[in-house]
């Protein structure tokens, strides 16, 4: 859930002291130049551990990473500019040394597959949604209540009003029912004003169809 | 004994799911009433089977039977109670156990809870249930059976992996199965509707509240899955787009979509074959993720298995299971008729949004994982690429900002038609807070990364929106305070839940744009009684002792931490050598407070006689951090709230059919709504 892909550039702050040789970026191995090993950094986490799985070079404690550490910092000593020390890495060690793999033949499904998806989904939805509304339009809606739908509306509407007694705030019953019948109803034409559009109904935008309204 | 016991219960689950995988199918086929009720019993039988069965293995561990080869393999007589028990599921053989019994309770929960379900529902989703249910006690029988006997019987087992010698990781397991297993509910009711040709509002409202408990404890096992990684694994990362964390976090993605579509089916009738097809994706994940896991395709810390048989035999579930599902949804789902209209610009649109984000996402992350394999495969080893962070933070993130900043919009919108206009005038605040949080990130931390400042931005126009959003609704300042309260009092828990979760999800944002973006580090070497200064701290290495514990040797060093020349805390962190593994981990000292971790790690000793009493020291301030894992339980809590609305419990919804009608009218009935 990394939502800022750019911001790996670490702030790094680095003391220099003879060390022991051994695990992940160890203080031996750490450039003088904070600037170099700035970039160091930020090129050593696109890189992979080739016998690790999917740790990069910064992260991993394996010998392979710690020798591709020093490479990568020995050529940016050497005066390579990050690409040129990325195609160095490349050339030895093949493109699965690359976390990010590179835009090519063999990604191209890899890299085009988000902005594709991204593209069909949405065409998908508004065609599904256009198709939708016209078939609704041709009125082919929820089916009418059935004579034993209608039994049971009527057996509610009986037991919550019997349940409620009638107060002033109360709905009349037979209001509620037709509210109940409206909701069962296919809805009009969206070019009209539909019903729940009202700023009204905003506060109880939660509590949403008319049944779970009329508590209040 | 008692693992013959385990290993005959075993068989008995087998046959029990093959009954009930048949007989409930056939009874709702021919309308039998008796053939359906059998499901229910056994259903309550085979989850007491495989308890049965989780419990002998149990016992294996506990008093370290290594006369069990799972037990030999994953256990030590030396290792901690706690490791011992944890250990049942630290293996192959053992988790798989621990999937079929998850499977297994919530079927038991259907039968014993889903008493308001239409019998024939009830009967083919516990058929559904058992199908899943037999393939995988099948596959453990006879692939990976776990009471396997060893003769003669090792001295003394082989250990477990000490990396998963934690607390964090001991529970991590059974919640996450608790989640990517309890999506097969969703699955079982969607196939099942599929084979009734009927799903409406009330098939949604049964099938929320299973979707829910199960996001909601995916959610948890895969927030305590990178709090783990983070205080383990010692160089303070907490999410690295590894294909096993990925095969969870697919299934949460898929799942979070089906929360949300859900709603659409239960309050407007609406999008009901996307639902549908939808848990079935969610499910199909989740085999993928169990595929990815358990074939080894994917060896990495979590994946300990390297049997290409049992590969092939899950990777037949994977293909039947989706196969047939997405068959019968191919057949189905044109005949099934649509609800409500709605305009664009409603709740429902926003809804629609949010799911085509969701699912764009989650098909991102399928895509990134399998690439690799899929290339491998293809080329037959000739051509290999890696897919890693890069990738999905450059893909991932972009899909992400566009839904962060539709939940804020989401919720204002009314059903069926929406007004734009009301909606930005409510987000006002919103749109103040981001543009205030910009500035302030922008002037706090002028030389970090260029980005951060908008992830700062989005993240508060999320929680500034969302609090909006909850203000609005209880009418906060713009009524009375005692009407504010009573309406507070008077908030559907789910609403509440759904406002805790977009909270979380800020408080999520800000704890990861922290992260990544202002993490500081010094990484040293030290003698006991050295100071070095850097990342605004002062670091002296106090001391190092050594010492040992239950079945390892350790070296801990106290390290002191001064900012401004003022003791901030003392922090313990320990490297510990396992003998028995051969392997050492360690354990990182963190003191949180809520705008930043410290985080100290000690490394390896000199080799040198020189350095021979210096080790090498790593200390991390991580600012934000503890945000991440805070916003996760912000949802985790908004899930379980939202799951105690009444409207929510199991059992709770009916079809209207159910209701007698004949009911005296002095019962208090309870009321319809909130």
């Amino acid at each position: 859930m990394k939502q800022i892909p750019a911001i790996l550039a670490l702030t790094i702050l680095v003391v220099m002291a003879g060390g022991p040789p051994a695990l992940a970026v160890e203080p031996d191995e750490v450039l003088a130049n904070p600037v170099l090993e700035g970039r160091a950094r930020a090129i050593s986490t696109e890189l992979r551990c080739v016998v690790c799985q999917n740790q990069s070079i910064d992260d991993s404690d394996a010998d392979i990473a710690r020798d591709l550490r020093l490479l990568v910092r020995e050529r940016l000593v050497a005066g390579d500019n990050d690409e040129e020390v990325v195609d160095y890495i490349v050339a030895r060690y093949g493109d699965f040394v690359l976390l990010r793999p590179p835009f090519q033949p063999n990604t191209l499904a890899l890299w085009l597959g988000p902005p594709l998806m991204a593209v069909i989904i949405a065409t998908l939805s508004v065609l599904f949604y256009q198709t939708y509304q016209r078939r609704r339009r041709a009125g082919t809606g929820p089916e009418p209540l059935s004579p034993s739908d209608r039994a049971e509306l009527d057996a509610l509407v009986e037991r919550i009003a019997s349940t409620n007694p009638p107060s002033p705030s109360s709905v009349p019953r037979s209001r509620f029912r037709a509210e109940i019948e409206e909701g069962l109803k296919p809805p009009p034409d969206p070019d009209d004003e539909l019903p729940g559009a009202d700023e009204s109904s905003d506060n109880d935008t939660h509590a949403g169809n008319a049944d779970t309204q009329r508590q209040t | 004994m008692i693992a013959e016991i385990g290993q005959y219960v075993l068989i008995a689950a087998l046959v029990l799911a093959g009954v009930q995988a048949i007989v409930p199918l056939w009874g709702a086929a021919r309308g039998e009433a008796g053939l359906m009720a059998v499901g229910d019993r056994t259903a309550i039988a085979q989850a007491v089977a495989l308890l049965i069965a989780f419990a002998a293995l149990t016992h294996g561990f506990v008093t370290s039977d290594f006369s069990l080869s799972v037990v030999f393999q994953n256990s030590h007589s030396l290792k901690p109670m706690l490791y011992k028990v944890s250990g049942v599921w630290g293996n192959h053989e053992g988790s798989m156990l621990l999937w079929v019994l998850v499977l297994a309770l919530f079927s038991a929960a259907v039968a014993l809870y889903g008493r308001n379900l239409p019998p024939t529902l009830k009967a083919r989703v516990l058929s559904i249930q058992a199908m899943i249910g037999f393939a995988f006690l099948a596959f453990i029988i006879f692939t990976s059976n776990p009471f396997a006997r060893l003769t003669p019987a090792p001295l003394d087992g082989a250990g477990l992996n000490p990396l998963l010698q934690d607390p964090g990781l001991a529970f991590h397991p059974p919640l996450l199965y608790l989640g990517y297993v309890g999506f097969s509910m969703a699955f079982s009711f969607a196939i099942a509707a599929l084979i009734e040709g009927r799903v409406d509002a009330a098939w949604g409202r049964w099938v929320r509240p299973w979707t829910l408990a199960a996001w909601t404890f995916l959610t948890g096992g895969i927030a305590l899955g990178s709090w783990w990684a983070y205080y383990e694994l010692g160089w303070g990362g907490w999410w690295f787009w590894d294909p096993v964390e990925n095969a969870s976090f697919m299934p949460w993605l898929f799942g979070t979509a089906l929360l949300h579509s859900s709603i659409v089916v239960e309050k407007r009738d609406a999008l009901k074959s996307w639902t549908i097809l939808l848990a079935i994706l969610t499910f199909s994940m989740s085999l993928l993720g169990t595929f990815l896991v358990r074939s080894g395709v994917l060896t990495s810390v979590h994946a300990f298995a390297t049997d290409p048989e049992r590969g092939v035999f899950i990777l037949a579930i994977l293909a039947i299971t989706i196969g047939g599902a997405l068959t019968l949804f191919a057949v189905r789902a044109p005949g099934m008729k649509g609800g409500g209209l709605f305009a664009p610009v409603s709740r429902e649109g926003a809804l629609i949004a949010n799911n085509m984000l969701l699912t764009l996402a989650a098909a991102t992350v399928l895509l990134g994982t399998l690439y690799p394999l899929i290339l491998e495969a293809l080329s037959g080893g000739e051509s290999r690429v890696s897919v890693g962070p890069p990738f999905f933070n450059a893909t991932f993130g972009p899909i992400m900002v566009p839904l962060v900043l539709l939940v804020a919009v989401g919720p204002l919108m009314a059903w069926k038609r929406g007004n734009l206009r009301t909606a930005s005038r409510k987000l006002i605040p919103a749109a103040v807070a981001a543009i205030l949080a910009i500035a302030a990130t922008f002037l706090a931390v002028p030389d970090g990364p260029g980005l951060a400042p908008f992830a700062m931005g989005l993240a508060a126009w999320l929680g500034a929106g969302t609090i909006a959003e909850w203000g609005g609704r209880i009418k906060l300042f713009s009524s009375a305070p005692t009407v504010s309260l009573r309406r507070l009092s008077g908030q559907p828990r789910s609403a509440s839940g759904m406002t805790l979760a977009h909270l979380g999800l800020a408080v999520m944002i800000v704890g990861i744009t922290g992260s990544s973006a202002w993490r500081t580090e010094l990484v040293t070497t030290l003698s006991p009684g050295q100071t070095v200064e850097g990342a605004g701290y002062a670091v002296t290495l106090e001391s190092v002792t050594e010492g040992r514990g239950p079945n390892y040797s350790f070296e801990r060093a106290t390290l002191l931490i001064r900012e401004d020349g003022k003791l901030v805390t003392t922090m313990l962190t320990e490297r510990r050598f396992f003998p028995v593994a051969n392997q050492t981990t360690t354990e990182a000292g963190i003191r949180t407070t809520l705008l930043s971790d410290l985080y100290g790690v000690i490394g390896e000793r000199g080799r040198t006689p020189e350095t021979a009493n210096a080790w090498t020291v790593r200390f991390f301030v991580n600012p934000l951090v503890p945000w991440i894992w805070f916003g996760a339980l912000l949802m985790s809590l908004g899930g379980f709230l939202s799951l105690s609305d009444r409207r929510h419990r199991v059992g709770a919804p009916r079809r209207a059919a159910n209701a007698p009608p004949a009911n005296p009218p002095s019962q208090p009935i309870p009321a319809p709504a909130e």
